[in-house]
């Protein structure tokens, strides 16, 4: 089986994998970093959003062996330190979760926004960019609150 | 109010492992030496099994065990059952099909289970999977419910006549017949209640694990109530008895109810475990998700109102035709009869109520609860129907409902409900307040003038939570009891673990329940920690639906704390030197009234356990109490919802432009998550009302078998709400509490169809309201407004 080696936060880390293997299952299944979930089969619920190269996207959409040497940040590696990430911070503040299964790719997804859109993000723009992640609980009323506050408390 | 206490909205202690991925679902859940299961699913919808051919398969590489119906059968392993028993109006007990875990000899829905591999890796599994060969004698399939109970149809099962498990009926049909006869007015309605998937967003999954050293069995699944799970697995199914039956429900992704269910695929891994000598795991796709979890709603009915000269309800009666699928799924029977047709009373003071239901067998995926399960099928009826009923009669909605409400309590509907206590007017009112209801006028010809069409829509919906007492479903056909149970361990340091039967999957019970315990004991959250989902710690529970966690499990919470208040107070006693009858327990202290003499509450906790105070003989040492808490009544909230839209008529656009939602939970312990429970239930009503439906061909293939086809609702295609409360405390449980869990998706859909129906000018419009079906409607009410 061929090995393929990337910097997954911060550490560098590498595994030999079949070669069909996706980069969800090389995050979930070798390196044991649960965190990052698998929702469908069709890329449409984003339940499985990490961040290449400080990119988001769906692992489950792509094989491990095609992101040799990149940078990998689950949502393992988002807090910083010992503290949390505003985003994290903000959806638990606004209780933008309840099972919180899809809340890893929200909230993967949500940093991504800001990191395009910047701070200051309203209502609008909000839900429309959150069309790649489904949520079941929350009716996405919480995670609208907590992304706009997450984007801002990211300025400070 | 303290701030963590009842009525605080605490942020949730379970939120720090979600949202920094140390969540533990089952699918996270990796045992040493584990197989991965794969299932050989049926691609017909209906058809004989002339031979299963897993030669060639088992030489694939990896491959550990390919078993089917003849292993499971030769193990003894019994089938999955249905525990609510249903009788029809003649009498005769409903006709149950048997449903093998894995199929013998027929298949009768696609997806149905066919036959296992096992395998090193799931990649492994799958490509095996490919080469068993299956042998079908593909028969004709029926998908369509009058389809299926005519003369010459395909037959599902030998033991039901006309695909027919059931004619049920409730109500009084002479009395109802004796109301239309001398009705001034009567609406009639057809009224298609679509088929929905619940989907969660996590897909179900199960670990099965064998420690042959100690013959004993551990399941780790994605369910809602892993102690039901243990009962009928063993006492049912028969795989092992329940002491050597452990369930671990770890974090669940969601449920809705699909994952109250006792499945194939969780029963075939635990079994399989022990055959080939491994750990075996599974975890649905999302597409196996479609075709296999359970499915929700699915009804038709015609329904008819009957209304006096001066504007009020005298009669109702329906007839529903329920769409089981293909198997009798764990509790399906009961959602279109018992959790139906008990609610078609709704807010409403109606004489006269008659419902006849007919449980249909389609070759199509089991249909059982799905949040609201029955009730929402009920509200939906009513509220379209006292819609309709205004319109026609020229009575404004919001007065034709007020003129009906029922205004005294305690009040005995015609069907079985005795709903306790409620106030519908205050709901009405304020909900029409939020919604600027007055100025719907004004806003109407605003968006005339721009050339759109704007309505508005009212659902005062009812539900009942918290099935039970216990002896009342039993008479009514339920296999099981529907109390709750608790266990309060204090340890000696005055920490407190709260073992409890209920189950969260995304409810905040590891807050809610905390706080609880942190008001009544006054010590902190943090001093509180809840265990549920493991039949070996949580000795019996009935686990998480039906909105009963608050109104059960928390009730059982309390009276185990009152106990374990009592034996504090004892042990205080000897301590402080006093008689117990003299000792108060407030924010914490016990203190000998009348004195300056106190101790804290942990304090107690540890003169419990030293036990250096009093002997064995006067009183036990330790401080742990449980208890078992069975209701005298369900219990009812009720709301008003109000929608509304503007809907474009180029385009068919419906978007909603507020939604203004009061809800009657009674007490409420934490807001916060209250309202996040009604958010997610909207959303939930919203996309059954909008977007969702779950369609098969004739063939019986499902077409929308994943989230290309199937529309789930986004974030784009919903609003804000605004969401107030109004209380009533319930009288029938000690906190005062009703249950919110599943009141968004029962109040959604009439709200949202009322509206655009309003909007239209039309009486009817089908859900789910996809923008074309909307855009057609819409090109007709236009003709029709030029033409007046």
């Amino acid at each position: 089986m061929p090995k393929v080696s990337m910097t997954v936060n911060g550490k560098a880390v590498s595994g030999n994998v079949d070669s069909r293997t996706l980069l969800v299952q090389f995050l979930r299944e070798t390196l044991r970093l649960t965190g990052t979930h698998v929702g469908c089969d069709t890329s449409q619920c984003g339940c499985c959003v990490v961040h290449v190269n400080g990119s988001a996207i769906k692992s489950c959409t792509t094989l491990a062996l095609s992101h040799e040497g990149s940078t990998v940040t689950t949502i393992e590696g988002l807090a910083q330190d010992g503290k949390l990430h505003p985003m994290q911070e903000a959806f638990r503040e606004n209780h933008g979760l309840q099972c919180g299964f899809c809340t890893p790719g929200m909230i993967m997804t949500a940093v991504d926004i800001v990191h395009r859109k910047g701070n200051k993000l309203d209502e609008q723009t909000i839900r429309h960019e959150l069309e790649g992640n489904i949520c079941r609980c929350t009716g996405y009323h919480n995670i609208v609150k907590a992304v706009a506050a997450g984007a801002e408390a990211m300025a400070k | 109010m303290s701030a963590t206490g009842i009525g605080a909205s605490v942020r949730r202690k379970e939120d720090l492992r979600f949202i920094t991925g140390r969540g533990q679902y089952t699918d996270d859940v990796n045992r040493p030496g584990q197989g991965y299961a794969f299932f050989v699913r049926s691609p017909h919808a209906h058809a004989n099994i002339r031979k299963i051919d897993s030669n060639a398969a088992a030489k694939m590489p990896g491959v550990l065990a390919i078993l089917t119906g003849d292993d499971i059968a030769a193990d003894k392993v019994g089938g999955l059952i249905c525990g609510w028993m249903i009788h029809s109006k003649d009498g005769s007990p409903m006709k149950a099909g048997a449903h093998p875990a894995l199929a013998q000899g027929k298949v009768r829905y696609v997806g149905d289970h066919v036959a296992v591999v096992i395998a090193e890796s799931l990649a492994e599994a799958r490509d095996a999977a490919e080469k068993v060969e299956v042998d079908y004698e593909v028969l004709p399939a029926v998908v369509d419910m009058n389809a299926a109970t005519k003369k010459g149809a395909p037959v599902i099962h030998d033991v039901a006549d006309n695909n027919t498990v059931y004619n049920w009926h409730l109500g009084d049909k002479a009395a109802t017949d004796a109301a239309f006869a001398k009705a001034k007015h009567v609406t009639k309605l057809d009224i298609v209640n679509n088929r929905l998937v619940p989907n969660p967003m996590e897909t179900r999954a199960a670990v099965g694990d064998y420690e042959p050293g100690t013959e004993s069995f551990t399941l780790y699944t994605t369910s809602q109530n892993p102690h039901v799970a243990r009962l009928v697995i063993s006492a049912f199914i028969g795989v092992a008895p329940e002491n050597k039956l452990r369930v671990i429900a770890p974090d669940v992704g969601g449920g809705f109810g699909s994952k109250i269910f006792i499945y194939a695929e969780e029963v075939v891994c635990v079994w399989a475990a022990k055959k080939v000598g491994r750990p075996v795991k599974w975890t649905a796709d999302r597409t196996e998700a479609f075709l296999c979890d359970a499915h929700g709603r699915d009804h038709l009915t015609h329904a008819e109102l009957a209304i006096d000269e001066s504007g009020r309800i005298t009669g109702l009666r329906v007839h529903t035709l329920a769409n089981l699928g293909a198997y009798l799924s764990t509790f399906s029977s009961s959602v279109p009869t018992y959790l139906y047709a008990p609610l078609l009373s709704g807010q409403y003071d109606i004489p006269a109520i008659y419902a006849e239901v007919d449980g249909i067998y389609t070759n199509t995926a089991p249909v059982d609860a799905y949040r609201g399960a029955g009730r929402p099928e009920a509200t939906y009826v009513v509220e379209r129907l006292v819609e309709v009923a205004a319109r026609e009669t020229h009575v404004d909605p919001a007065k034709f409902r007020q003129k009906n409400f029922i205004t005294k309590f305690p009040h005995q509907t015609p069907v079985i409900m005795a709903y306790d206590a409620g106030n519908y007017d205050a709901s009405l009112q304020k909900a029409m307040e939020m919604a600027d209801y007055k100025n719907i006028g004004k806003r109407k010809a605003e968006s005339e003038r721009h050339g759109k069409l704007r309505g508005i829509g009212i659902s005062a919906y009812i539900e009942a939570c918290g099935i039970a007492p216990s002896a009342a479903v039993g008479s009514l056909g339920a296999g099981v009891g529907l109390w709750e149970s608790a266990e309060v361990r204090v340890n000696p340091i005055g920490t407190v673990e709260i073992l409890t039967g209920s189950h969260s999957h995304g409810q905040g019970h590891e807050t809610t329940f905390a706080q609880l315990v942190s008001d009544r004991l006054g010590i902190p959250l943090d001093a509180v920690s809840i265990v549920h989902g493991d039949t070996d710690k949580v000795q019996m529970g009935m686990g998480t639906y039906g909105s009963r966690s608050g109104a059960v499990g928390m009730s059982a919470i309390v009276k185990a704390l009152e106990k374990i208040e009592a034996k504090a107070k004892k042990v205080a006693g000897f301590c402080m030197e006093a008689s117990e009858k003299d000792i108060e327990f407030k924010d914490g202290k016990f203190t000998v009234r009348g004195t300056d003499k106190s101790m804290d509450f942990g304090a107690v906790a540890l003169q419990a356990y030293i036990a250096h105070k009093f002997n064995g003989q006067e009183l036990e040492p330790g401080l742990k109490e449980s208890a078992f808490w069975d209701p005298t009544n369900f219990t009812f909230p009720a709301g008003v919802h109000i929608c509304e839209v503007e809907i474009d008529p180029e385009t068919g656009i419906t978007h909603i432009e507020r939604w203004s939602a009061v809800d009657d939970f009674g007490n409420v312990i934490n807001p916060m998550i209250v309202e996040g429970q009604v958010h997610g239930g909207i959303a939930q009503g919203i996309g059954q009302a909008m977007c969702e439906n779950a369609v098969y061909d004739a063939k019986g293939q499902l077409v929308t078998a994943s989230f290309m086809d199937y529309c789930m609702p986004r974030a784009d295609d919903l609003p804000s709400y605004q969401v107030g409360m109004t209380q009533t405390p319930c009288p029938s449980n000690p906190l005062g509490i009703k249950g919110c869990g599943e009141a968004g998706a029962i109040a959604a859909p009439p709200a949202l169809i009322n509206a655009i129906t309003d909007a239209l000018g039309t009486e009817n419009v089908p859900m789910p309201a996809t923008p074309q079906a909307v855009w057609r409607l819409a090109q007709k009410s236009i003709t029709r407004k030029a033409a007046q």
